[in-house]
Formats: C-alpha cells, structure tokens, sequence
C-alpha cells in the first residue's frame, strides 16, 4: 500500500503494555470531574456543594449544541464545585464528588436497549445525553459530528484504530478484548449517519487487532485494512487519504469529502449510551513510561487523579522527566499528579529522561528533514523561522501556517531540536488575535 | 502517596508538544561528515606528504581556534565541540595546493569561520560555503601561491607542476593526454587520485567512498553529487575541444575540485535550497556553471565560483520551489 507522505518511524514502545489486558482500576475515593472536557460551550454545573449524586447522574450540562454534558462517574457527596487543575486548560471549574464507596447507578441506568428500532433522531439524541466526545484526544463533541449540515453529503464512516502515537495501547486492547462492542457502536453509527460504506484502518503494527476485528466484522459493510505503520497515520486526514484516496482541502474537514472519522473509545462509548443507556463516565487509560513501576490499561473513572492511576501501576521507578496526558507526539506535559482523567485521557505517560532526549535548541541549518517528515506538504523550517522573528502574518499567508496540525514530526526528526510546533501555535494564536482586533475595529 | 512526593521534589519539564524526539543533532551529522572525509585526508597524506598533513591541521585548528575567539568575543555560547568548524577547517584545506605557506591557510580559516560564518550570525545563518569563501579569499589575495602545485612525476620521464586542468587549459587536451601516456593511464590517475592537485580533492575513489557513506547516513541526498557532476559531464562532452560532442566527459567529471564540490561542498545543507526540487536546481545551476568556467573562463577550475554563485540565489529558489501542499488540489 502506498502510504502518505512524510511522517516518521518514532519507536513505538507499546511493549510496556501491549500484552496486559484491560484492568478495572480501584474505586477512587474521590473524584474531580472538570467541566471543561470537550471543544465548545462550558456547561454548567446543576448539583451543589453538598448534594448526594448516583453514579451516571448529570451534573452539568448546557443547552448550547456544540458542547457536552457531564456525569457523575461514582456515587457519593459534592464536597466542592470550584476551580482545580485541568491536565489540558491549567485550571477548570469542576465539580469533585467523594465516593461513598456503593457505587450505585443513578436511576434508570443501566438499562437493556434494543436500538434496531430506533431511528437516527433518536439515537443522535441519546449520544448528545450521554456526553460523548472524540476520546482519541480532541473531544470534540460527537452528536455534532455526526450530524453534519445537510449540504454535506457523508457517505464513509471511518473507524480510526490506527493509534498510532507510542506507548498508547488502550485502544488496541479495546479492539482485542471488546470487539463486539466495536462492531454495535460502528453500526448504530452508520445507521446515525445513514452511510453504507465503513472502513476499520490499523496500523499493520497490531495484526491481530486486524485478525480480530475482521472476523467480528465478517457479513457486514465494513472493510477492516491493515495500514503501514507510521506516523501521524491516525490523523484524519492521512487516514481518509489512505482508505478511500480522498484529501481534505486545505482549510477543510472530513465532511468536506464525504468522511467522518470516529475514535475506537468513542464508538464503545456510543454503544455503551445506546444499548446500555450508560453515560460516558469512565475510559480506558494507558498509564505507561519507563519511569513507571507496572505499566497497565486501567479503566478508570473519569475524574480519577494522575497520583491515584501512578498509586495502581505501583508508583515510579525512577525519576521522571516528563509527565504527559495522551501520547508523547501530540499529548500534553503536566507540572502535577494532582490533575484528573478526562474524557480525552488516551494516556498517561511517566517519561525517564532517556526517552524526552531532551537538548538544547539551536538555529535551523535548513537540512531539510521538517520537509521531508511534514505529512501536510509544508516548510516547518520556514514556519518556525518566522514565528521566531514574529512574522505572523508571513507564516499564515506565505507558508500555510493555518494548514499546520501541530503533528510534531518536524520536531521529531530535527537535528537542531527547534520547538517548530511551539512558534506554530503561537504564531497561530497571534493571528487568532490579530483577526479579533480587527474584526473589533470595524465593529467600532 | 510516595510517588506523588517525589514528583513534587522534581522539578518537571513543561514543554509543548511532541515529548520524544530523533537521536539526530547537529554534532553527531558534523562528525560524520568528517569522519566520511578520512579515506581522502589519508590518501593525501601519503600522496603528498608532510606539506599535506601540516596545511590540514593549520586549517582545522586556525578554524576552530577562530570559532572559539569570536564566540568568546561576542560573548555567546562556545560550539567548537559541534564539529562544523572543524568540517570548516578541514574541508577548505584539502582545496587548497599542499605547499601552501600556513599563514595563508590560517587567513583562509579566518576568514571562513569569522566571516563567511560568524558576520552571519553563525551556523545555520551563513548565505554562503564558508570553506568556499576561504578559498575565494586567498584565490584573489595570493593567485600565485594559490596555483602552485607540487612538482611530481606523471610518468617516468615527464616532471610537471601542473594540475591537469592546468594542462588543459594552457596546452590543450593532446598535451594533457601526452603528460599521463594515454587515455586509459589519466582516467587511472584521475580516479585513484595519483596526479597533481588540491590535496583532498584527487582521489575520485575515495570522495565518492565518503559521499556513499554520507547518501547511506541519509545526511546527503544522491541527486545532489549525481547531477551535479552529470551536468558536468554532459556540458564538457557536448562543448568539446573538436567540434559538439567530442569533449572528454570521463576527465571532467573527475578533475578539479568537482568530486569534493559535489559531495561535501555542494552539499552542505545550510546553504543549499531545503525541498527536493530545489537541491535538483542548485545541482544544475552549479554544474552548469563549473562547465562554463572550465571551458570559457578564465580559470582553469570553476567549482568553487559555481557553487558560490548558487549559494547566493538559494534563497530565491526557497521561496519559489516549494513542497506540494496536502489537500492543495491536483
């Protein structure tokens, strides 16, 4: 198969993990659950401090379409509703509930469900109540992106179980231990979507997840493909490419070609909502490194804290460098353990020095690897040149700045360690503001 | 609870995206390249000897010596353990004539890392070769000492000073045949690097063994050197002495300075364009222009000029020649 271009061969170091089956971590005593854990509107919190909450209650929500609502993910008492330490935004207001160790189910939940006779609508809906976002890291909400504008015509559902980011494995395991979950959610989902053509891509790193998922998948519409390894091959883009050779215009999305790309945590959630009626309030998290002591899958609860994850996988084993929330390409570094699971928690990574390679930064010597590596066909080089002399609006009109999707190849295989996605997104930013003053000056 | 207290001793990095990086940085490509040259400073060593040895090492150490004084000066970080100014040092030495008196080549040094390099603002910033602007310079400062080649025996009988550029240029192409007895016996001399010459530049052999090794390092991209010197090639066999294509395409290809140039000169990454395409260009561009040189100019060699001449409009081919953009349409 021909694999897109650029992209880099990063070693994947899932072999922490890769064999170990999902575990269902302990009960925390304690959780601190953010409002803030999608793209879109906040929502707002409807129990207060001292209120008693059953597991799967909504505890915050909004009538905003572009957002999603949030649940309790164990039963107990609100002790605070107050700002704390979010592992993506620094500090979010969130609302933290002490277990009172029952773990008993809000009422009404868990319930047997057959979907077969639900309609689009009404499954859309139960999708939007249960608060589910892209788990994959993005959290954008789902009911919306599965309800394209009507002026985009979708006709291919894409499940992504590339999970291509090292260390991650949470998303393989799903696809060895939970097929069949996989299989009801990508059906609800097609039926949502009212599409006929699915496609599973993997990366051919994981053969046995393709071996599993294509007998689930056998007698359906979907093609399950083992694709080169490689990364970024889970970003949407590469992947719509891959399977189905289209290309999303530059500025556009999926639904620009037909496509809408789903997570393979976030189709379990959405056969979990569906068929069970159970919200998304817990995930499976890869909580590994080599500065862990056991490296496991843990399915945790959302809201459950870093410390309590590092607690069950018997604490550090040596000094980490770098504690990060996701993978270690696109994932984000954390100043604390004291910061919660999300509902975009992929993983948690406790890096020893040796695997950050960290150097200083010196100036670019143009040797080219950025272009070489750069999957969106663009001039790191040039990009993060500009960003460092503040020449934003260059790097937007100039060198398609807007086009970045801060991948992190470039940075990856740079010689001279430059912070290439670090200028990007500022430079992104400074633009974000530039537009803003301008559009207030002619709003004066 | 003990973990948590641990990690709150540290002190964490907090740093954007992504965490992990290559094994690659810049001393570890700069120390390669040096070492890909050893099979050419050795052959040189023995083929000319002492003089060799002593200009090698009066160019590595004045340029190394030079990076450390303006860095010291301009009170910025000291980098002579990266390895360029050494490569520097190194690689302006074996173009320049073997005797060369070592105060010549510690201005060619000097001038290289101090100016060439340093007035840029360093590595990464120069516009131009810096071991190719230090020959420049003593090009125009000493022309004589700069074309005085060590006397040796061609064949039994025949003691020149000439280089066989030289003798092409001044004697014609029967003469320079004559000097090494027949075709077969310049096309050996030329490839092992038994004549006369700069002193890393004779061995066609062992350049091409070093650019081998940097294509296989992947520090070097083939089209580069293969275009390079095939435009030569092309050029001086189309213009030939007797009429269109009679020229001696095999000669010019490993004559001068062209293995050097296009291997490691025309090759370094700073100040060649940065896309695929664009390094295809600076090939053409410099080879075309070393075949000009060669057969109209004034100077015997043109390699030097030629890629000094390309390093000046990299800029200008960056800015046109640029990778296809994903999702910018057929």
């Amino acid at each position: 198969m021909k694999s897109f271009h650029g992209g880099v061969h990063p070693n994947d170091s899932k072999k922490y993990t890769a064999a170990k089956s999902i575990e269902p971590a302990p009960l925390p005593k304690k959780v601190t659950i953010p409002l803030r854990q999608h793209i879109g509107a906040p929502v707002s919190p409807i129990v207060k401090k001292g209120d008693e909450v059953k597991k799967g209650q909504l505890i915050a929500q909004t009538d905003a379409f572009v957002s999603g609502n949030v649940h309790a993910s164990v039963s107990g008492k609100v002790v605070d509703v107050g700002d704390y330490p979010h592992p993506v935004f620094g500090s979010s207001m969130s609302i933290v509930i002490e277990s009172d160790g029952l773990d008993t189910w809000a009422d009404g939940i868990p319930v047997q469900r057959e979907w077969g006779k639900l309609d689009s609508k009404e499954l859309l809906k139960i999708i939007r109540d249960a608060g589910i976002v892209g788990m994959g890291g993005a959290t954008f909400p789902t009911h919306v992106k599965l309800a394209p504008p009507p002026d985009k015509k979708i006709d291919t559902f894409i499940l992504n179980g590339s999970e291509c980011e090292p260390f991650l494995t949470a998303d393989y395991r799903v696809m060895l231990e939970h097929a069949e979950r996989i299989v009801t959610g990508v059906k609800i989902t097609m039926k949502v979507l009212g599409v006929n053509t699915g496609y599973v891509g993997i990366e051919d790193n994981k053969p046995d997840a393709v071996k599993v998922l294509r007998d689930a998948f056998s007698g359906t519409q979907v093609k399950v493909v083992a694709l080169p390894t490689k990364y970024p091959q889970g970003a949407e883009k590469m992947l719509i490419k891959m399977l189905t050779g289209r290309e999303v215009p530059s500025g556009g999305l999926p639904m620009d070609v037909g496509a809408v790309v789903q997570n393979v945590g976030t189709i379990t959630a959405i056969s979990d909502a569906v068929t069970r009626g159970v919200p998304l309030i817990e995930r499976v998290v890869t909580v590994s490194g080599s500065a862990v002591k056991e490296p496991k899958n843990l399915l945790m609860r959302i809201g459950t804290a870093f410390a309590d994850a590092l607690d069950y996988c018997g604490g550090l084993k040596s000094e980490p460098a770098k504690i990060i929330m996701g993978g270690p390409m696109m994932g984000f570094a954390q100043s604390t353990v004291d910061v919660p699971v999300i509902k975009g928690t992929s993983g948690i990574l406790f890096l020893s020095k040796k695997d950050v390679n960290y150097r200083k930064e010196s100036a670019c010597i143009h040797c080219g690897r950025c272009v070489e590596a750069c999957p969106m066909g663009l001039n790191p080089s040039m990009l993060s040149i500009l960003g460092e002399r503040q020449m934003y609006k260059e790097a937007k009109e100039d060198y398609s700045l807007l086009d970045c999707m801060e991948c992190g190849s470039c940075v990856y295989v740079c010689p001279a360690k430059r912070s290439i996605v670090q200028y990007v997104r500022y430079a992104k930013a400074q633009n974000a503001a530039q537009a803003q003053k301008e559009k207030a000056k002619v709003a004066v | 609870m003990d973990s948590e207290q641990s990690i709150k001793m540290n002190l964490l990095t907090v740093s954007p995206s992504p965490h992990i990086t290559s094994e690659e940085s810049i001393p570890k490509i700069m120390w390669t390249v040096n070492a890909s040259l050893a099979p050419a400073v050795v052959f040189a060593a023995w083929h000319f000897g002492m003089p060799a040895i002593i200009t090698m090492l009066v160019g590595i150490v004045s340029a190394v010596a030079t990076e450390y004084l303006v860095q010291k000066i301009r009170k910025k970080e000291v980098t002579i353990n990266d390895g360029s100014a050494f490569l520097t040092g190194l690689l302006l030495a074996m173009c320049l004539p073997p005797e060369l008196p070592w105060y010549m080549t510690a201005t060619g040094s000097f001038l290289a890392i101090a100016v060439a390099k340093h007035s840029m603002g360093g590595l990464g910033y120069n516009i131009f070769n810096p071991a190719h602007i230090g020959r420049a310079a003593l090009m125009v400062s000493w022309p004589v000492a700069m074309t005085t080649w060590t006397k040796m025996t061609t064949r039994v009988d025949v003691v020149t000073s000439a280089t066989p550029l030289n003798i092409l240029k001044q004697q014609g192409y029967a003469k320079l045949i004559e000097t090494f007895g027949d075709a077969p016996s310049l096309y050996k001399a030329m490839f092992f690097g038994t004549r006369n010459g700069s002193i890393g530049e004779t061995s066609a052999v062992l350049l091409i063994l070093g650019g081998l090794f940097l294509i296989y390092k992947g520090y070097v991209k083939w089209e580069v050197p293969v275009v390079m010197i095939g435009t030569v090639g092309v050029l001086t066999w189309i213009f030939g002495p007797a009429g269109l294509f009679t020229g001696d395409a095999v000669f010019h290809m490993m004559a001068g300075g062209l293995m050097i140039g296009a291997f490691f000169m025309a090759t370094d990454m700073v100040t060649i364009p940065i896309t695929r395409k664009g390094k295809i260009i600076f090939a053409i561009g410099a080879g075309a222009l070393t075949a000009l040189i060669r057969l109209k100019g004034g100077y015997p060699e043109g390699v030097c000029y030629s890629i000094l001449l390309m390093n000046s409009v990299t800029p200008l081919i960056d800015r046109f020649v640029v990778p296809k953009k994903f999702g910018a349409g057929r």
